[in-house]
């Protein structure tokens, strides 16, 4: 139903399937239709022009009834064309699946012989197929058929071989499953929307290709009607009397252009990469819609003030961050800690303006950096000081490299874009940077795309690039989860120089306890949007006053423990479209009371120290 | 009883013939390795990204046929590389567990399969095993009829779980079972873990790259370096007195609550390059202990204090 809803909303998709249906219904229908014989000769009455006595679309050069012949014609070509992509899609497909799955020689040989179909020109091909079987509607069928295989078979080889290297085919394996099994059951319901998709875009080029061979001569033999012949007998008389390839011409036209308009409904509809909106261009900033009073500035460097930012998907409003206040002054380090889902991420993106928009939206509060308000700025005023004044270092660094470009012409980039100076100076402050983050043989390594770097390599370019204009601010977003832990202490010894030598102020975003007791100076602890706990990091981790923040910590296996059975929190984060009222932790808390579930919580305690609980651990 | 018995089990991935030439000798992912796995053990397998740990699993399992050396299950040669063979009595926990299950299946064919598959088992029957299971793994029947995508991460593991135990297996793989999980879910599915394994009488294989994790579940700890064993030892020895500098240099570098930050290994060092293996010691380069004789000649696994055993020629005495 979704899929329907989907594709009608597609207005041109639904207009070809308007077509399109009432084409189908003519030719299902034309043999109860009171039609002359389509084959009846009348030299007579040759050439008659459209709306004349009994030949509602006239006469061709025998004085056959056009109109009858156009929907006897159109029935031929139809089923032609559609016979020919469902075979053309199932042995393409079949082919295709075998070489993607198996893999290696078996891979090789069947794709180099769909290269050398795919090297001929098709029309040749389809010529000699042709040739060779002799002219002939069901040799046409073949020949079109023919053609299309090899298009069919490169698709379905392609997705096929992302899916054959998924874990749940080596599970299906570990299953007991056979080959034959895991093709039909694992790979194939995974990869038949690829193949409809593939059909609905190809089968009008089919009808296409074969009225071509008709035309030509090579399909349907006279007196038999399909599209291509028609258009080919008319062909003769096309200045003299344009009417008789005007009508198969017009059907052909209708027939591709409904059936194309419909394949691409139905590609947009279906297509999962569409669906999520992947494809839609974000815009260069978050939207804000701001409601409520815009807080007033404070003499901190970076300043998070009620920020709420969410996310409306359709009818539903995710509030992935609802009213976070954070702060950093200059050379001071704070950790934010949460588990996914807890709106850390969506805060440190909030600050730049980088949520993705649709659907994120800045509903209120205040970022102020240096003072002035980063919300709603205009995109220059935040180009300007997105990466010179504040810079953002994000988990996977694999991805945040441009894989095509070395990485001494990103960082140089990095610096030209906000600075004017000359590509040889950039080089230079690129070297040096990487000498700064301690990349050995930083002359030759300035040279490097990332694939040609480890992990913890590719991190310290992203951490280079970050510095490279000395900004105010770091926001770190998970710098070192995805490295090995000899990598990770690099990395934070390394910020923790950078921090002490040049004051950065840095944001850092974990859910590890241990990062954030080694580098931070205070922490805010995150669960559902909300901050649920803040302090200087020793006394937090101390003395925990949130029962979240207690529970959390006494999860983290700690090295040094020994054997032992961990603790865990039942239950799961709530959704943030369906928070529950009061506390948010309630539903999974040991202490909870019935206030907790109906009462607004507020953040409160003594600075340096506050907590969101009505019944906290320990005394604030 | 011995559970499992690895001998000089190896892996190397041929490297594509150029051209001209002979072709390159190939990478040697794990290099002869032997273990031995006690019925009932938890045998922790330790090590960073590229040690070997991965190929080492998909190797036990019977994923990938080993280049040399042997398995053995309860005494039970495993020569040939039918996954359903091994499927019986040895199964696999994924580490990333929605992409373990297939998108466009319910639950319950997925768990169905391995009895369908290995065990031919009747409708009847299957219905009774999978009510068994559930239960064992603290999900609710009515999950069975839903598709993978409905599920949390921790959920999605538990069902990676019930289908590994459907197999009824003697020995599980966890091939970093709770890396992807946060922290609280995680320590619900290691505990879940634990309560099995005393339940069906399991032996666990748990890869993990978390000295944390891998100390608290583990009975043994093999800690592995570029496709060699490095350090093998009781869990709650090897971290606290290691003998191998890189097993030291692990446990130095995980942070700890309360230790203060410090970077544990000089500036600059360099991991070592698979296409071009150095001759001797692979941690050589990275070691503050190397010597001559550590960058010429690769050191056999010896034994160290009682139950420990680490290869190097220059251990730290403890």
């Amino acid at each position: 139903m979704t899929f329907l809803r989907l594709l009608f909303r597609n207005r041109l998709a639904a207009m070809g399937a308007v077509v399109l249906v009432a084409i189908l219904i003519l030719v299902l229908i034309t043999p109860l239709l009171p039609l002359q014989n389509p084959d009846t000769t009348a030299t007579a009455d040759r050439f008659q022009k459209p709306f004349s006595d009994g030949h509602l679309l006239g006469t061709d050069h025998l004085g056959r009834d056009l109109l009858s012949r156009l929907l006897h014609g159109t029935r031929l070509s139809l089923a032609v064309g559609i016979a020919a992509a469902v075979i053309a899609a199932t042995i393409g497909s079949a082919i295709g699946i075998v070489a993607g799955y198996f893999g290696g020689r078996i891979d090789n040989v069947i794709m180099r012989v769909v290269d050398m179909l795919m090297a001929f020109p098709y029309i040749l091909l389809a010529l000699a197929i042709v040739a060779a079987l002799g002219p002939g509607l069901m040799n046409a069928l073949i020949a079109v058929a023919a053609v299309n295989v090899p298009f069919f078979a490169r698709n379905i080889r392609g997705i096929t071989v992302g899916l054959a290297g998924r874990e749940f085919i080596d599970a299906a394996r570990l299953a007991g499953m056979g080959h034959t099994r895991i093709i039909l059951t694992e790979l194939l319901p995974n990869v038949l929307p690829v193949i409809i998709i593939a059909m609905s875009t190809t089968v009008g080029w089919m009808i296409l290709e074969t009225a071509g061979l008709s035309f030509l001569g090579l399909g349907s033999q006279p007196p038999q009607a399909d599209l291509g012949s028609m258009l080919g007998e008319a062909r003769s008389a096309l200045i003299s009397h344009p009417h008789t390839s005007v009508v198969p011409g017009i059907m052909i036209f209708l027939i591709v252009m409904s059936i194309n308009l419909l394949g691409d409904g139905v590609r947009d509809a279906l297509d999962p990469r569409l669906r999520s909106g992947a494809l839609s261009r974000p815009l260069p900033t978050t939207l804000v819609d701001r409601q409520g009073d815009i807080p007033a500035a404070t003499d901190d460097l970076l300043a998070i003030q009620n920020l709420q930012t969410q996310f409306h998907v359709g009818k539903r409003i995710y509030r992935a961050v609802g009213g976070v206040s954070l702060a950093v002054k200059p050379g001071e380090c704070l950790g934010v800690i949460g588990e996914s889902g807890s709106g850390k991420s969506v805060t440190a993106l909030s600050v730049m303006g980088l949520v993705a928009s649709p659907p994120g939206v800045i509903t209120g509060g205040a970022v102020r950096f240096q003072g002035h308000d980063l919300i709603g700025a205009r995109y220059e005023t935040l180009r300007q000081k997105r990466g010179d004044r504040v810079a953002y270092i994000f988990q996977d660094p694999l991805s945040t490299l441009h894989p095509l470009y070395r990485v001494g012409r990103q960082l140089a980039e990095a610096i030209q874009s906000h600075h004017k100076v000359s590509s040889a100076e950039a080089r230079t402050r690129a070297i040096s940077l990487l000498k700064d983050v301690r990349i050995p043989n930083a002359e030759s390594r300035v040279d490097n795309y990332p694939h040609e770097m480890s992990g913890g390599m590719r991190q310290r370019v992203g951490i280079a690039m970050a510095l490279a204009n000395e900004p105010d601010v770091i926001i770190a977003d998970e710098p070192t989860t995805a490295l090995d832990v000899t990598v990770q202490a690099q990395i934070l010894s390394l910020l923790y120089d950078l921090r002490r030598d040049r004051g950065l102020a840095i944001i850092f975003i974990t859910h590890d306890f241990g990062v954030v007791a080694q580098l931070c100076d205070r922490v805010a602890v995150m669960y559902a949007g909300r901050i649920v706990e803040e302090g200087p990091t020793d006394a937090v981790l101390e003395a925990p006053a949130h029962p979240y923040t207690k529970r959390l910590i006494a999860c983290v296996p700690e090295l040094g423990g020994g054997r032992r059975a961990l603790a865990a929190i039942p239950g799961l984060p709530p959704v943030v479209d369906d928070l529950p009222p009061g506390c948010a932790f309630a539903p999974r808390c040991a202490k909870v009371q019935d206030a907790c579930r109906t009462q607004e919580v507020t953040l409160a305690g003594a600075a340096p120290r506050a907590v969101r609980c009505l019944f906290p651990e320990e005394a604030l | 009883m011995t559970a499992l018995t690895v001998e000089n089990l190896a892996k190397t991935f041929p490297l594509k013939k150029p051209l001209f030439g002979p072709a390159p000798p190939g990478v040697r992912a794990v290099r002869p390795m032997s273990f031995a796995v006690e019925t009932g053990e938890t045998l922790g397998v330790v090590g960073e990204s590229g040690c070997g740990k991965s190929t080492l699993a998909r190797m036990l399992v019977g994923l990938l046929e080993p280049s040399e050396g042997a398995i053995q299950i309860e005494g039970k040669a495993l020569d040939n590389a039918d996954p359903a063979e091994f499927g019986k009595l040895i199964q696999y926990v994924f580490q990333d567990p929605i992409s373990s299950l297939n998108p466009r299946k319910t639950i319950r064919q997925i768990i169905e399969a391995p009895l369908k598959r290995l065990y031919n088992m009747p409708k009847s029957e299957r219905e009774a095993r999978i009510s068994e299971i559930f239960a064992s793994v603290n999900l609710r029947e009515e999950f069975l009829e839903r598709y993978p995508h409905e599920f949390s991460g921790g959920q999605a593991q538990r069902i990676g779980i019930a289908r590994a135990l459907a197999a009824s297996p003697r020995i599980v793989i966890l091939d970093e079972p709770v890396s992807a999980l946060d922290v609280s879910v995680q320590a619900q599915v290691l505990n879940l873990l634990a309560d099995l394994k005393a339940q069906f009488g399991l032996t666990y294989l748990f890869i993990t790259h978390d000295l944390a994790v891998v100390e608290a579940v583990s009975d043994r700890i093999i800690v592995l370096y570029f496709g060699s064993v490095v350090e093998i030892g009781k869990a709650e020895n090897i971290f606290a007195t290691p003998r191998h500098p890189y097993t030291k240099l692990l446990a130095d570098s995980a942070p700890v609550v309360g230790r203060p930050l410090s970077a544990p290994e000089q500036k600059g060092s360099e991991l070592p390059d698979p296409l071009n293996p150095p001759p001797g010691c692979a941690f050589a380069g990275r070691c503050p202990r190397a010597t001559d004789l550590c960058r010429a000649k690769v050191p056999a696994l010896k034994q160290m204090g009682e139950d420990q055993l680490a290869a190097c020629h220059h251990p730290i005495e403890g």
